[in-house]
């Protein structure tokens, strides 16, 4: 895959395809799948993603420390100034997934499980009020997977070594790439959008209660998708970022090196030092020791 | 080479792709030592899989491995009930183990038919897992290929032995570590295959003069 997504964007301008289209042909390329493997393969994780949002949405999960769910079903009948808009249906989705994900249900990594809400909550939020075809959303997954790959070998996608920015940032950024392509945009839309997104999620702390993927992850994949939503809006509005999209990943791997191991997934630091998130995560911990908390 | 579909999955149940997912692997592979569901396994939790385990439900995804379940099958959630229910009796115990491990890391000693086998195992994120020991030999597996694990006299002409074996069944070699503790004891050959062993080779291989014990780990899902 593409170690520089603007060599990627240029590639794929060059050959007037998108990014999708290219990522899967250099998939394929890569000959350890054939393209119609790869795009199965995808099409398995745009069916696992439905039954993530379908599951979540109704409401009746509990997370394995009891500490998040239900909220997800809260955004069906919401009353805020975004009520009935693909805003709310974004921040459903990614809220839905990550409540079955700490509900230890299906979900798929994308690009990490902690992060796994916001690319299904982007894709499938704009997937249905587009009315996209399947065919359309798996090139989407394969956007979203070569913009993953490049901040995989620039920077990082583990918040242990990054933090959040690395985790839900990365996201972020690939459901921007994602939306772009779903669409219509051009490459260099979706750089854009990648660029936007990601600038958006600089600096952002991995500091989850007790150490678990519960709180803050579950809403931070919300706001991931928030993100995401605004970068592909200026995008596609004609937003140009001036600093080139392999520099802004760049940056986000040289803050996650020089970011205090406190904020990197330790719950050392940040929300997780607070004394009301120390209080929670000992309290939920000690029963789920006892036994006494099962989902 | 990073692939799309190492971002895109894997498909998996939750929360956590090192802790849940890659402890569930580590179980698949203990299983495969044991040769089937133990009767007995014990599970010493180290580091991060000692302090957040629980949380992550590391002790089920273990558990669940045991039982041959895949990293995204739901049943992990009830892993532990239906391992009491399958008469395998898993006991979790936190463990500083000694020297340099992985901070996701544990050891697995399970008890199945008179035999017993050990691993210890690291977690090391997107659900990728390195076995770096079985039976207190070092190994270094990843679960990414078929694997021949087989312990022999240290005797001159053992590997030639078992390459005529391998060579006879037509199973590819894709890479080879032979070492061992001392001198003239015990060595630890660890064959990462192409394919799977036909058991009639398995077979032959256990009927070598130098070979004590073979073990096959198979590719883990």
């Amino acid at each position: 895959m593409f170690e520089s997504l603007d060599d990627a964007i240029a590639h794929a301008a060059a050959a007037r395809t998108s990014l999708g289209e290219l990522a899967l042909a250099t998939e394929a390329a890569q000959g350890l799948r054939s393209r119609a493997e790869v795009e199965a393969a995808l099409a398995r994780a745009l069916a696992v993603m439905r039954g993530a949002v379908e599951r979540g949405h109704a409401g009746d999960l509990r997370s394995v420390s009891g500490l998040v769910g239900g909220d997800a079903a809260r955004l069906r009948a919401p009353r805020g100034p975004l009520a009935g808009t693909l805003f709310t249906e974004v921040l459903a989705g990614a809220l839905a997934v990550q409540e079955v994900n700490a509900a230890m249900g299906v979900i798929v990594a994308a690009p990490t499980a902690g992060g796994a809400g916001v690319l299904p909550g982007v894709l499938l939020a704009i997937g249905a009020r587009a009315g996209a075809s399947d065919d359309r959303l798996v090139r989407g997954l394969a956007a979203a997977g070569l913009v993953g790959a490049v901040v995989a070998v620039r920077a990082s996608l583990s918040g242990a070594e990054g933090g959040c920015q690395a985790e839900t940032g990365a996201a972020a950024a690939m459901a921007a790439a994602a939306g772009v392509e779903v669409l219509g945009g051009t490459p260099e839309e979706a750089g854009h959008a990648v660029a936007l997104a990601m600038q958006g999620t600089l600096g952002l702390v991995c500091d989850p209660l007790g150490g678990l993927v519960e709180v803050p992850c579950v809403y931070r994949n919300a706001t991931g998708g928030a993100i995401a939503l605004a970068g592909i809006e200026m995008a596609l509005a004609g937003v140009r970022f001036p600093i080139p999209v392999d520099e802004v990943i760049d940056t986000m791997g040289e803050i996650g090196r020089a970011m205090d191991v406190r904020y990197r997934e330790t719950a050392g630091g940040g929300l997780a030092a607070t004394p009301t998130g120390r209080r929670l995560a000992r309290e939920r911990l000690v029963q789920l020791k006892r036994g006494g908390v099962t989902s | 080479m990073v692939s799309l579909l190492d971002i895109i999955g894997p498909v998996m149940v939750g929360p956590s792709s090192s802790h849940t997912a890659g402890a569930c692997r580590l179980g698949l592979v203990a299983r495969a030592l044991a040769g089937g569901t133990p009767e007995e396994a014990r599970v010493e939790l180290h580091g991060s899989f000692a302090r957040t385990g629980v949380g992550h439900g590391t002790d089920r995804a273990i558990a669940g491995g045991l039982l041959g379940f895949a990293p995204d099958d739901e049943r992990l959630r009830e892993s532990l009930v239906l391992a009491e229910r399958a008469g395998c009796r898993v006991t979790f115990e936190n463990a500083k183990l000694r020297g340099t491990h992985h901070p996701n890391t544990a050891r697995i000693t399970v008890r199945r038919e008179g035999h017993a086998a050990v691993l210890t195992g690291a977690s090391l994120g997107a659900g990728r897992i390195l076995v770096n020991e079985i039976d207190g030999f070092p190994v270094g597996l990843t679960g990414a290929y078929d694997a021949l694990v087989l312990v022999a006299a240290d005797l001159p002409g053992t590997v030639a032995a078992v390459a005529a074996v391998l060579s006879g069944s037509g199973v590819n070699v894709a890479t080879l570590r032979v070492s061992r503790r001392r001198k003239g004891g015990e060595a630890i050959h660890v064959y990462e295959l192409d394919s799977p062993l036909p058991s009639a080779t398995v077979g032959q291989l256990r009927a070598l003069e130098p070979v004590e014990r073979v073990r096959l780990v198979p590719r883990i899902a």
